[in-house]
């Protein structure tokens, strides 16, 4: 795990470095039943980026977050991992491969306190480690700790959000996907778990995979970002250039900066 | 007076062993959804698992002590059962897993038809007994000529059943397997994201019912001193009233449940009629239901993916 060097925002990381990347997506087909929703996506996330994937509602995004752990499973093309084909893995596989998700909707174990939740989270690693990651999440999210043993089904959005992001940390990922962390949250709480999500990358080197519908503060975060139109990436490129294009100014950023 | 203490001693014996069997029941509701129909008849199979240990133990190896067969019959029971639960799930309901909802409630059917047969062709559609053990009893106090009784048998019961239910709330609360189980009920999918293998995980809900339901046959076989191959039936659909009663879903919804059921049916059976005890049990199940639709302690609805 190297690049703990910081990474201005509104430069590539490693996309023109000619690395392999850390997470490949390679022509993948995905459908629900006979219903197409992935027509064949390419994508890459080097180690050490911030990506972000941008998109309307029913595009696919969510689909190929999960398609990447395996549910539902690519129907064609290929994912890679850290040099490993994982296209065919069962889902819990891939999650031992030292990558983690927050997916949409949060899914807190609702009957299940927040220490259980984030037990869940460890149990990938045996619980090694768990006392030093447990009082590194709850230094990101003070919230939680003062909520230990509440059940999770009783948390408020925002702090089942928190959770959602611990949860998926107490694995030590070194690729964290996090489908739309800001969904439903009042502005300063966005503002922090997108600040909590910088100093990840910045200060443990942590690769960030993230899926927004706030696509102003997203593309102003990531190193680089795709555009995502009904199940085909129509644009790529860094931060900066997806934020100044007219096309995704239009389409994404309408309303302006909030 | 004296015939209530009697009866209440008698029926949380009888409770005791429907609370194990109910447990079953309910872990696998919680996790696949279905009702195991073939778990009562889980349950008769590891009496008489536990009737041919017992005698193999005592005549052949020759064991005197009781208490030591026990302990052993008990162990190996469970440990038989539990590879035959583990089995059944494999062979007779993951195959289904996907396919329509009824697909796997009507494979349980035929596991529970297939274990009866199979019972009554290798041992014979008679009542199998065994030798008589621990008929000591301990009298607690006599009155007006009625003496009520605690058989060792019944302490026997009683304490196993408190003891292995301890340690079952312990493995589901505090352990990794625990938590394990509790998430894939509540969502299997994020269990999965998680690194949970689920089909495993699975698995091991079928193991452990089939083993607490071991424990229930092995103290049935106690109790009764008597086993044949129909027995699955009606303390199945008891066991499967019990963790209704209580909240399907809910273990100490299953405990509690168990303890009603075995309670009504032992004090209607000495107040009103005996033959009628059966329908006693169902009526408290009808009438608590019409009330209480999601049973005593269970969670108003069930959110199942
Ligand atoms: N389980 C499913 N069964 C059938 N169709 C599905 C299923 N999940 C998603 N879809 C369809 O696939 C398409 C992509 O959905 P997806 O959830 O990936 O979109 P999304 O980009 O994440 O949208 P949003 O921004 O609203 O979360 C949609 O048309 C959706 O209706
Ligand atoms: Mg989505």
């Amino acid at each position: 795990m190297s690049a703990a060097t910081p990474l201005p925002a509104d430069r590539p990381a490693f996309a023109a470095t000619g690395r392999t990347p850390l997470l490949s997506v390679r022509g993948v087909k995905t459908f629900y039943g006979n219903i197409i929703a992935l027509k064949g996506v390419d994508l890459d996330v080097n180690e050490g980026e911030i990506v972000t994937l941008i998109g309307a509602n029913g595009a696919g995004k969510s689909t190929l977050m999960m398609t990447i752990f395996g549910n539902p499973r690519a129907r064609e093309g290929s994912i890679t991992y850290a040099g490993r084909d994982i296209t065919r893995m069962p889902t819990h596989e891939i999650a031992r491969l030292n990558l983690a998700q927050s997916p949409e909707g949060r899914r807190i174990f609702p009957r299940m306190t927040v220490y259980e939740n984030l037990q869940m989270g460890a149990a990938v690693n045996g619980g090694a480690h768990f006392a030093q990651d447990l009082e590194r999440v709850c230094a990101l999210f003070p919230r939680l700790k003062e909520r230990l043993h509440q059940r999770g089904g009783t948390m408020s959005g925002g702090e089942q959000q928190m959770l959602a992001i611990a949860r998926a940390l107490m694995s030590r990922p070194r690729l964290l996907l996090l489908d739309e962390p800001s969904l439903g949250l009042a502005p300063l709480v966005v503002k922090q778990i997108f600040s909590v999500i910088k100093d990840l990358n910045e200060r443990d080197g942590m690769t960030v995979f993230l899926v927004e519908q706030n696509a102003y503060h997203a593309l102003k975060l990531a190193h680089r970002g795709y555009v995502m139109v009904t199940g085909t990436i129509t644009m790529s490129g860094t931060g900066r250039q997806l934020l100044d294009d007219p096309s995704v100014k239009a389409a994404y950023l309408e309303g302006g900066r909030h | 007076m004296e015939v209530f203490a009697q009866q209440l001693i008698n029926g949380l014996t009888l409770g005791s062993i429907y609370g194990l069997i109910a447990i079953g029941y309910t872990m696998v509701f919680g996790i696949i959804g279905m009702i195991n129909f073939a778990h009562g008849d889980v349950f008769m199979l590891s009496a008489f698992i536990a009737l041919i240990a017992f005698l193999i133990l005592t005549s052949f190896l020759g064991i005197a002590s009781v208490v030591v067969a026990l302990i052993l019959v008990m162990i190996i029971a469970m440990a038989l059962t539990a590879l035959w639960g583990w089995s059944i799930e494999r062979i007779a309901y993951r195959p289904l897993r996907g396919s329509f909802r009824l697909a796997p409630l009507i494979s349980a059917i035929g596991v529970s038809i297939f274990l009866s047969n199979f019972v009554q062709v290798v041992q014979g559609a008679r009542n199998k007994p065994t030798p008589p053990m621990m008929r000591e009893v301990i009298v607690l106090f006599e009155r007006n000529g009625y003496a009520v009784a605690l058989s060792y048998r019944q302490i026997v019961i009683m304490v196993t059943t408190a003891v292995l239910l301890a340690g079952f709330w312990y493995l589901v609360q505090h352990t990794p397997l625990g938590r394990a189980q509790r998430a894939c009920e509540q969502d299997r999918k994020m269990a999965a994201l998680l690194g949970i293998d689920v089909d495993r995980t699975i698995s091991l809900t079928f193991v452990l019912g089939a083993a607490l339901a071991a424990v229930a046959g092995t103290l049935y076989l106690l109790y009764y001193g008597v086993v044949s191959f129909s027995d699955g039936f009606v303390p199945g659909v008891k066991a499967f009233t019990a963790a209704v009663l209580g909240g399907i879903g809910s273990l100490p919804g299953a405990v509690l449940g168990g303890l009603i059921i075995g309670l009504v049916e032992t004090f209607w059976s000495a107040y009103f009629s005996i033959e009628y005890k059966d329908v006693a049990a169902f009526s408290i199940l009808a009438i608590v239901l019409i009330f209480m639709p999601s049973g005593i302690l269970g969670r108003p609805e069930v959110e199942k993916v």
